[in-house]
């Protein structure tokens, strides 16, 4: 009798990637509820969309592949990165916005380099960023929050203004956007933005309605939502705790200094905290066990480096929010970091090879 | 009887000559045929510039946004790889080996200066919408490459040839390239035709499908990389089906009685 020998790890806990993708789209539940509650059906509707059109492009790429095509496309990958590509999309952008982006997401981002396990980028931030690139108009349409549009938004005028541009009264994506006094709203991050170079200070800007009593109306409880996801993934072990609480933390880091240098220019760091995509980025993007970074100390550096990229971009880059070009960025250099930070092999000492 | 047979077998012997000529000029003419044939296929498929050898993927990449573009400069490229073939090839006996890279790359840039002098005076539009592109013609690889590889060992008529042949595969990638950017990301084929080949041209152009916005991916660069990646792509899959129908099996199996001792 011989002694089967294998490598570490040798502990495994037999959980299967159907059962961990649909892990992680429940958690993505409170965020999108509360998504809903603020925005109203769009993203429901956009991610419904993704989701079909995600399932139809794996099925005919697998057919072409000629791979197991129940066992591949059931797995839940692919619904995962339709459903994280709807939630980043603007609530009532039309509807070949998500069906592009989803069929670049699944058929160039993930199947054409080999499917799951095998892309080295985040095929959901691939398929975003190539939609804002593409489409930057119908990307930075951004609905603001229920409250303060005029039209009611309900599922039947959300459904028509997706796929029509109208709704049903005929109010345009444009109108819907438009407060009472002909002011036209965008995220609290833009008009940040832009309130700080046109001269405003931070204190004058956040009087606009679009920013509500605390950081930044509606998007203070999406952020929220899926900042409790991702405690609910870390503690089923289904995520590192190590990359979001670096992103976390370097982005605090980042913006506490140019808050406490300039207040007048900066946002606060609860405000950079719980606007965008900072609690969807640091749980569900940044964690992809595929794209990320394998090892602690290197799940530790990404981390840091994408905080630290969405500060640069959110305050110095052309656009409002940085979290897709941030974790496409640390994509690409998380096997270099991996390559530098490779744990110690048991009973070897440090630095011996 | 000698004398009289002498002239009929030299007779003979010239007809077997003439026979003997004749049979190798044909031989001659279809090696001749076979060799420009082969030629023909290199260039434009089993060794095509574009999709094999990757060579010139700079302006090959930069300026396919439209088929016009693509057209204009797959055109000057093609004349000023014919004619620095035939230069390069005409004097191939007395370029020292030794300096021969820089004076190939003065035959071409001659030649870019003179293309790019014509379009200035002729098209001056497209020569505008190229812009750095066209000089830079001098520094494409699939140029001096040709000059190198063949015209430099070969005859000036198939190193014409070889240009031709060489530019051809070289143009119709662009082309490709320019017609499914310019479908995506404009809806159009043949937008601003007029500026390359003058105002009648204008009736080229087609409108394929209305775009209400700009498919801005398809028009930037890595809507050329990743169009170039799939022009690729379908061409190894084309190369590997015609494989595929060409195998014959002819393995034969043979069986033999497997002697195990568990048996």
């Amino acid at each position: 009798m011989a002694f089967w020998i294998a490598s570490s790890p040798h502990n495994h806990n037999h959980t299967k990637t159907p059962n961990l993708m649909r892990l992680v789209m429940y958690a993505t539940l409170p965020g999108v509820l509360a998504q809903w509650y603020f925005f109203g059906w769009g993203n429901l509707i956009h991610i419904g969309l993704a989701m079909t059109t995600a399932l139809l492009c794996e099925y005919t790429v697998l057919s072409l592949r000629k791979k197991p095509i129940t066992h591949e496309l059931l797995d839940g990958s692919g619904l995962l990165t339709a459903l994280l590509l709807g939630i980043c999309l603007p609530a009532l952008a039309p509807w070949w916005i998500s069906v592009i982006g989803t069929m670049f997401a699944i058929v160039i981002a993930k199947q054409l380099y080999g499917g799951l396990g095998h892309n080295p980028f985040n095929p959901a931030m691939v398929g975003y960023v190539m939609l804002l690139v593409s489409f930057p108009l119908q990307m930075t349409q951004w609905q603001p929050p229920l409250s303060l549009v005029t039209v009611d938004l309900n599922f039947i005028n959300t459904l028509t203004t997706i796929f029509t541009g109208f709704t049903i009264d005929g109010y345009s994506v444009e109108q819907v956007r438009t407060t009472i006094d002909g002011i036209t709203m965008a995220t609290p991050l833009d008009t940040l933005k832009t309130n700080i170079s046109l001269g405003l200070t931070v204190l004058e800007s956040i009087s606009n309605p679009v920013f509500g009593n605390n950081f930044s109306l509606g998007w203070e409880w999406v952020n929220a939502g899926f900042l409790l996801g991702g405690l609910f993934l870390i503690s089923k072990k289904a995520i590192a705790w190590q990359t979001p609480v670096s992103f976390l933390l370097s982005l605090f880091i980042c913006s506490l200094i140019g808050f406490s240098l300039s207040p007048d220019s900066s946002a606060s760091t609860m405000f950079h905290w719980f606007s965008g995509a900072t609690m969807l980025g640091a749980f569900f993007i940044l964690t992809d066990p595929v794209s990320g970074a394998t090892s602690n100390r290197g799940r530790f550096i990404v981390g840091l480096l994408a905080g630290l990229l969405v500060y640069l971009i959110r305050t110095t880059g052309g656009y409002p929010d940085g979290v897709a070009f941030a974790v496409l960025l640390c994509n690409m250099s998380a096997p270099l970091i991996d390559q530098y930070t490779r744990p110690r092999t048991y009973g070897h000492l440090k630095g011996d090879k | 009887m000698s004398n009289e047979i002498a002239p009929q077998q030299s007779h003979d012997v010239e007809n077997a000559d003439e026979q003997a000529l004749l049979t190798q000029a044909s031989a001659a003419s279809a090696a001749r045929k076979a060799e420009y044939k082969e030629l023909a296929i290199q260039g434009l498929w089993k060794n095509n510039p574009g999709l094999v050898q990757l060579l010139g993927l700079c302006p090959l990449l930069a300026v396919t946004s439209t088929v016009t573009n693509a057209l204009g400069l797959g055109l000057a490229t093609l004349l000023v790889l014919i004619c620095s073939n035939i230069t390069v090839s005409a004097i191939r006996r007395w370029v020292p080996k030794e300096i021969r890279i820089p004076i190939f790359v003065l035959i071409i840039a001659a030649f870019v200066t003179c293309v790019q002098l014509i379009m200035n005076a002729f098209t001056y539009g497209i020569y505008q919408s190229l812009g750095i592109f066209l000089p830079l013609i001098v520094t494409n690889c699939a140029i001096i490459g040709r000059a190198e590889a063949y015209a430099s060992k070969n005859p000036v008529g198939k190193s014409a040839f070889d240009g031709l042949m060489m530019g051809l595969g070289f143009t119709i990638i662009l082309l490709l390239l320019g017609v499914i950017r310019e479908v995506l990301g404009q809806g159009t084929i043949f937008d601003g035709a007029n500026l390359l080949f003058g105002d009648w041209a204008s009736v080229l152009r087609i409108e394929v499908m209305q775009l209400d916005s700009q498919f801005l991916l398809a028009i930037l660069p890595p809507g050329a990389f990743i169009a170039m990646g799939i022009l690729i792509a379908l061409k190894n899959a084309i190369d590997n089906h015609i494989k595929a129908k060409k195998v014959v099996h002819t393995e034969q199996v043979i069986e033999r009685v497997r002697v195990n001792f568990d048996s």
